[in-house]
C-alpha cells in the first residue's frame, strides 16, 4: 500500500500497443486466424493483470473494513 | 496523482482506436490502482476515529457495524461505476440494489437496539 502502480499502467498500455502493431502485421500477411487468437491471448494476459490488482483490493477492503 | 490519471488517460484513449477491450480493462486497472493507493490512507483514517471511539466509550459492536456498511457502500458504488463504464447500466442498477439490501441487513441489530430502547422508554 502507499504506492501507485504505476508499472501496471505502463505494462497494460505497452501490451495493447504491441498486441495492436502485431495484428495490423499479420492481417497483412493475411493470418486473421492468428490475428484473432493473438487478441483473445491479450486480453487474457490483461484480466489476469486485473484480476491480481482486483485481489488485493478485496483483501486490503476486507481488512480495513473487517468485513466477512 | 494527476500525472498518473493524465497519462492513464492519453493511453486510454491512444489504445481505444485499435483495441477498445483492452483500453476498458486499462481503465478498470487504473480505477483499482488509484485506489487501492488510497486505501492506505484511509486505513489511517480509520484507526484514528476507532481510537476516538474507545476513548469516548462508544459501543464496539456499533462501531463495527457502521464500519462494515461503509466498506459495503464504497464497494458497491466501485462494481457499480465499472460496470457503468462498460455501458451495463442494468447491472450497475442492480449492484446498487444489493448493495443497499446488504448495507440493511448488517444495520438490524442497530434498528433493534433502537427500537428496543424506544419500546423500554415508553411504558
Amino acid at each position: 500500500m502507499h504506492v501507485l502502480r504505476v508499472d501496471l499502467l505502463f505494462q497494460i498500455a505497452g501490451i495493447g500497443i504491441f498486441i495492436s502493431v502485431l495484428n495490423i502485421v499479420l492481417k497483412q500477411a493475411g493470418k486473421e486466424e492468428q490475428a484473432q487468437m493473438l487478441t483473445l491471448v491479450g486480453v487474457v494476459i490483461v484480466l489476469l493483470l486485473i484480476l491480481q490488482l482486483l485481489g488485493d483490493l478485496f483483501t486490503s477492503i476486507r481488512a480495513i473494513f473487517n468485513l466477512y | 496523482m494527476m500525472v498518473f490519471g493524465v497519462i492513464a488517460t492519453i493511453f486510454i484513449v491512444l489504445i481505444r482506436q485499435s483495441r477498445p477491450e483492452l483500453a476498458q480493462l486499462l481503465s478498470i486497472g487504473v480505477g483499482l490502482a488509484i485506489v487501492i493507493y488510497v486505501l492506505g490512507y484511509l486505513k489511517m483514517i480509520i484507526d484514528i476515529i476507532t481510537d476516538l471511539a474507545l476513548q469516548a466509550e462508544i459501543n464496539t459492536v456499533f462501531l463495527r457495524i457502521l464500519m462494515r456498511v461503509i466498506g459495503v457502500a464504497y464497494l458497491a458504488e466501485f462494481g457499480a461505476q465499472i460496470c457503468k463504464d462498460a455501458g451495463d447500466v442494468n447491472i450497475a442498477a442492480k449492484i446498487e440494489f444489493a448493495g443497499k439490501i446488504l448495507i440493511l441487513i448488517m444495520a438490524i441489530p442497530i434498528l433493534v437496539a433502537i427500537l428496543e430502547g424506544i419500546i423500554n422508554f415508553i411504558p
